[in-house]
């Protein structure tokens, strides 16, 4: 144990304000919610209370936003993820200059910004005669899904062992044999983690839902608009529930990662588990 | 495309391209395309769309433009919105960058392997957690009677409380938190795969911490840097949600004013026209950032 110097010290201290300047703002929120307020504050204390969650699950709105997020989102899934398969398939048989090319026009709305994604959106559907609302949310939406689910599925595909197709259709197994027995099931991993990644980006979008909406609300949608107009502690409520299951999830994540990487050391398989593109779940959470 | 009908034969091949294609040409490329063509069209009632009055202009972009008077050091309203958001936004990413490179280098390389399993645990969770939620918690703690105000108050540090949500302090404090960890992942990813013996290499021939971290770390991490910024410039300058909410009319945002354009003053076309210089000053950024740190587009959807 070597002993503590001067800037151990000091990275330390570092570290700690960091963090307490990342999670105090959420326990902030959390407090927040517990006060009998009117107003949404930790200070003064005007007693504790749990008030708050009544008055978010009689809200008829809260339940509305939620049932439409949850429709989007189990629609973003199953557009995205097929489109996105289709995709890496038709990218991964492209010859070299097409493919560069198509790759850049594929990554492109993950660079995008998520407003210009809704009002592109909402143009281009309007001048078809398509007004804004929940369809125009998922059709937005699975535009830059699309390109997220498209990059796991290719990480994937550009290493399956090409030889066990050959030796399919050369033993008279059908095409859609090949793809049913084959291909589908290796890539089943991909896919059912790019249709869980799909349904939370979809389930918290708020900057391309703002434009395609129309005049539905979803949960974030709902959440924006009591911040803004009509605030009380009830937000504050959904905040604490939502939070909850961001830990649970994020800790649920954590271990299964963890078994995996385990599992795939004894198994000497380490290559398998950079399957997914690590700034590209960084860039996909940015919409 | 010959390998593709080859192994899953024509009626598959052509579903999967028909497929690829409605995604490229349906969700990605005609809207942009259809977007730019609209914004060079006059805002005209219904009735008259296609009519003679229907030629192509440059008024929506001019718009943006016109009225700078530089002389007098007067400029239009909409304009002055665009510098802020440019300006903002690039204060709010340098900044990202100060504070997340110590933490990302000690994750990345100089704290115990337990450890960092647990800390980079509690940097998933507030980055899992929406954008509009973790912007709601700072207009909390930054109200008046809020508790900033009463523990600075408190402290002897302030006589009365600050107004901190009526200045463009709010906006970018919010937007920091909000996009700090975009910024974090990229970094801690670049530094990670950086060779340690190099560093001790150094540190045995006598370079002090600053100088590796100026001649080993910091050339090393370029990439994570780059992408980092990229994330953090473009989700800064679209933002709608932070300013909207931390923000006050002064400190304005350039997506509000798009918004604006588009639901208030129901003028579409100008509202495409903004969208556009919005993703073009967002291009500028990348491109430039790309050039500058010399990474390519592989490189940033790693």
């Amino acid at each position: 144990m070597r002993k503590l110097t001067g800037s151990d010290i000091l990275i330390r201290a570092y570290l700690v304000l960091f963090f307490f300047f990342l999670l105090a703002p959420l326990g902030v929120m959390v407090i927040a919610t517990f006060n009998s307020s009117r107003f949404p504050t930790v200070t003064p204390w005007l007693g504790t209370t749990t008030k708050w969650f009544d008055a978010l699950f009689n809200d008829p709105q809260m339940w509305e936003g939620l049932v439409n997020s949850l429709i989007v989102g189990v629609a973003v899934v199953l557009v995205s993820v097929p489109l996105g398969t289709a995709a890496a398939m038709v990218l991964d048989n492209l010859h070299r200059q097409a493919r560069t090319f198509v790759y850049a026009v594929m990554v492109s709305p993950l660079l995008t910004p998520g407003v210009i994604i809704g009002i592109s959106t909402l143009v281009f559907w309007d001048r078809l005669g398509v007004k804004g609302g929940l369809h125009l949310a998922v059709i937005g939406q699975s535009s830059f899904i699309t390109a997220y689910i498209m990059l796991m599925v290719l990480a994937r595909l550009q290493r399956l062992d090409r030889s066990q197709e050959e030796a399919a259709l050369d033993l008279g197994a059908s095409h859609p044999q090949v793809f049913r027995k084959i291909l589908l099931p290796y890539l089943r991993s991909s896919l059912v983690a790019g249709g869980v990644l799909a349904f939370f980006q979809s389930f918290e979008n708020y900057n391309t839902t703002l434009f395609t909406r129309g005049t539905d609300i979803t949960l974030t949608i709902y959440i924006a608009s009591k911040v803004r107009t009509g605030l009380t502690p009830a937000v504050n409520a959904l905040g604490v529930i939502l939070i909850a299951l961001t830990i649970v999830g994020a800790v649920g994540y954590e271990i299964m990662r963890r078994r995996e990487v385990a599992r795939a050391a004894a198994a000497r398989r380490q290559a398998e588990l950079e399957e997914i593109p690590a700034n590209a779940l960084v860039i996909a959470d940015a919409h | 495309m010959v390998q593709l009908y080859h192994r899953y034969g024509a009626l598959l091949a052509t579903l999967l391209i028909a497929a690829t294609a409605i995604w490229v040409l349906m969700m990605v490329v005609l809207p942009y395309l259809v977007m730019a063509e609209y914004s060079f069209h006059p805002n005209l009632p219904m009735t008259q769309q296609g009519g003679p009055n229907d030629v192509y202009t440059l008024s929506n972009y001019a718009s943006l433009f016109s009225g700078i008077d530089l002389l007098n050091g007067e400029l239009p309203d909409d304009f002055r919105v665009f510098l802020r958001t440019i300006w903002g936004s690039t204060l709010v990413t340098f900044i990202s960058l100060v504070v997340c490179y110590p933490v990302a280098w000690h994750l990345a390389k100089a704290a115990k392997p337990e450890q960092v399993g647990l800390l980079i645990l509690l940097l998933i969770i507030p980055f899992w957690i929406n954008e509009i939620l973790r912007t709601f918690a700072w207009y909390i703690i930054l109200a008046y009677n809020g508790p900033l105000n009463s523990a600075l108050l408190g402290m002897g540090l302030l006589d009365k409380p600050y107004r901190w949500l009526s200045g463009s302090g709010g906006v970018l404090i919010g937007m920091t938190y909000a996009f700090i960890l975009f910024m974090m992942f990229p970094l801690i990813n670049a530094i990670e795969t950086l060779d340690i013996s190099q560093v001790e290499a150094a540190r045995d021939l006598g370079a002090p911490e600053w100088q590796i971290h100026r001649r080993i770390v910091i050339p090393h991490a370029k990439p994570g840097i780059a992408v980092g910024s990229i994330m953090v410039f473009v989700l800064a300058a679209s933002s709608y949600i932070v300013p909207a909410v931390l923000g006050s009319p002064g400190t304005r945002w350039f997506t509000e004013t798009i918004y604006i354009w588009f639901f208030e003053g129901q003028d579409w076309p100008r509202g495409s026209a903004y969208a556009f210089i919005l993703l073009g000053l967002c291009v500028v950024f990348i491109l430039s950032v790309m050039r500058i740190f010399r990474v390519g587009l592989t490189d940033i959807a790693k």
